[in-house]
């Protein structure tokens, strides 16, 4: 954190996570349901990158709004 | 021409011939982490304007970033991919590194030695040892410091190239270009700020990315017993699952140690040089805001070293259950096997599915480029504060403006960036460099940590002691180490025992280079004149007001938190035994 006066770096990893979120959770509903990728993991069945892409989203939701720039103006 | 570029671009992305193959969504997860941290870098830029926000960021980091920072400069990819690979071939014996090889040595700084370093305010530790030694003990160590580190650094980025070459079939110039190059943009920005601000975020990164494989690991093994019991099975022999039982005898434990190498050669000596007097990690406690700030930083970042085995030793124990014939290097050079070097990433394929195999790399990535900015940062202040500084003045006979110097240190920055590249093209010509320059490494912290300890502790410590201690510490260290190249029966006599391996010499040869320049400062300091208690003021027990704490609340002292970590430390160590 910079003095209140710029943005803070638990916004920008809460900006990262989301964005990650975002991305791992369509990745892995394309890879669920349509099989896209093809990828052949171990435990597969346990859909882990879909509940991984969903817990990032969380988290990046937390961490973004908790942390927005915004919130003390 | 540009058909080729694309193609020489795609197959740099998307690999060919290696352990993972990355798909479209992976390769997206990495560019935008590579996005972030130049946008971080170009956004710090406006708060970059004083030697102090350069070297120091400020001085106005919270506990929780210094620590975090702290840690993250130290968890590079290699140390990843290293000591993963240590646990497939040590069991986690490889867990002392992480425990007893550190936490003691960070609740010493934080708890005992911060607040000489913090209330001295010095910018670096050569330049504490300036303060309290004098010149000649603090250049001996900035242009050892300063040379070690950007070799090192640059030792590194071969290494990860290497790996990067190996997992994603990269090409080495690729991968060696693009990681120094966006972390010499964004260092030379925003200076130690951008540094530790972009540590944080991959330390994040770090967790987030490699802690798939332990979770989905013990679900398949059926949990730590699960786990064990098919160690057990695929293994009789061996005893990879406990931590000090086997450490009786030299001969009793793959790693050809005894217990009292681990205890004293590593925890007290090694870890204790390293956590305390690497300015590397000390410099981001240095970025503290406040003093209860600077001493809690270090307590935080034993609290995360703590669980980084979760993320490193498991993998490896869980690849001995689940992927066991993992061969050394040679033998999968000779039979084209799978090396147990290669146990972090081909635990990741086994495991990431798409998106996740990309955070994973981004988290190999992102502990490369914390490591690399904590090099270049120190390698800057070290080398515009403690070197270029005073010679200099000396020189010009005028002291420059402040503005100057952080001029000179973005420059320093960039002149580091391309010292470690071209070491990395030296070791790719000739790879023996790479244990000459570790070793190099390992003589100058030991005895430096004997150095600056005696100087905080006893204020009896001479400047003339404080030399000629690091000066014979270093010799005997290097002494050590050519007499047993010279005749390898020396072995027996350094480290105690002729099975000994390459890491319990390291441990014995700290131990004794440690005893050496303690007894030599001693010896000196006693023979030579004092420096009066009136100017050891602010650096030194006994001649220093440090500020109480006695007005904040149990659950806010340092000495509290720091009490906490270690009896899980003693709890943890008790349990694993």
């Amino acid at each position: 954190m910079i003095d209140n006066k710029g943005i803070s770096i638990w916004f920008f990893i809460g900006v990262l996570l989301l964005i990650y979120g975002i991305i791992i959770t369509i990745a892995n509903i394309f890879e669920t349901f349509f099989n896209s990728f093809g990828r052949n993991v171990v435990l597969r069945n346990l859909d882990f990158g879909l509940w991984w892409g969903i817990l990032l989203i969380i988290l990046g939701i937390v961490y973004s709004v908790g942390f927005r720039p915004w919130k003390n103006k | 021409m540009i058909y080729n570029f694309g193609l020489q671009i795609s197959m740099l992305l998307f690999g060919t011939n290696s352990i993972v193959s990355l798909d479209w969504v992976d390769s997206l997860i990495i560019a935008v982490y590579f996005v972030f941290v130049l946008g971080i870098g170009y956004y710090l830029l406006r708060f970059t304007k004083t030697g102090d926000d350069f070297f120091l960021a400020g001085r106005k980091m919270t506990s929780w970033i210094a620590g975090l920072s702290f840690v993250a400069a130290n968890l590079g990819s290699l140390e990843l991919m290293g000591w993963a690979a240590s646990a497939y071939q040590y069991g986690i014996l490889a867990t002392h590194w992480y425990w007893i090889g550190a936490i003691p040595a960070m609740l010493f700084l934080g708890l005992i030695m911060m607040p000489f370093y913090y209330i001295s305010k010095t910018h670096s530790v050569p330049g504490y040892l300036k303060l309290r030694f004098g010149q000649g003990a603090s250049m001996l160590s900035a242009v050892s410091f300063g040379l070690m580190t950007v070799f090192m650094s640059g030792i590194n980025m071969y290494a990860m190239a290497l790996v990067m070459k190996v997992v994603l079939g990269w090409d080495i110039n690729f991968s060696i270009w693009v990681s120094s190059v966006t972390v010499m943009v964004y260092v030379v920005l925003g200076g130690l700020l951008s540094a530790i601000f972009n540590e944080v975020l991959q330390f994040m990164l770090i967790w987030l990315g490699a802690l798939v494989i332990p979770i989905v690991g013990l679900v398949e093994t059926g949990g730590w017993s699960g786990m064990v019991a098919r160690i057990h099975q695929n293994f009789p022999t061996g005893n990879y699952t406990h931590l000090w039982s086997n450490l009786g005898s030299f001969n009793d434990n793959p790693m050809g140690i005894h217990w009292t190498g681990i205890v004293f050669g590593l925890g007290l000596i090694i870890s204790f040089g390293y956590w305390t007097t690497d300015f590397l990690v000390v410099q981001r406690v240095l970025s503290a805001k406040d003093l209860r700030s600077a001493k809690m930083a270090p307590i935080i970042g034993a609290g995360f070293k703590m669980m980084v085995p979760l993320i490193v030793i498991l993998p490896g124990l869980l690849g001995l259950a689940v992927i066991p014939g993992l061969v050394g290097e040679q033998q999968a050079v000779a039979t084209g096997a799978h090396s147990y070097n290669e146990v972090l990433p081909l635990m990741l394929a086994r495991y990431a599915g798409p998106g996740l195999l990309g955070l994973g790399v981004t988290a190999l990535i992102a502990g490369f480029m914390s490591g690399m900015a904590g090099n270049v940062s120190a390698f800057a202040t070290v080398w515009t504060y403690d070197i270029y500084r005073p010679l200099h003045v000396s020189l010009a006979k005028k002291e420059e403006s402040d503005a100057y110097y952080v001029k000179i240190g973005r420059w320093c920055t960039i002149i580091g960036v391309i010292v470690s590249i071209g070491t990395a093209y030296l070791v790719q010509q000739f790879a023996s460099i790479m244990d000459y320059v570790q070793a190099l490494f390992s003589f100058f912290i030991a005895p430096l940590f004997g150095t600056v300890i005696l100087g905080m502790l006893w204020k009896r410590t001479t400047a003339a002691g404080g030399f000629w201690g690091l000066f014979a510490g270093i010799f005997s260290s290097v002494s050590m180490w050519l007499w047993v190249k010279v005749d390898p029966a020396a072995l027996k006599i350094i480290a105690l025992s002729q099975n000994a391996k390459g890491m319990a010499e390291d441990m014995y040869r700290a131990l004794w280079s440690w005893i050496i320049c303690v007894s030599v400062t001693v010896i000196v300091s006693y023979f030579t004149k004092p420096k009066p208690e009136a100017e050891l003021v602010g650096l030194v027990r006994g001649c220093t007001a440090i500020p109480s704490e006695g007005d904040l609340p149990f659950y806010k002292r340092p000495v509290f938190w720091g009490s906490v970590i270690f009896v899980i430390f003693i709890a943890l160590n008790i349990i694993f035994w």
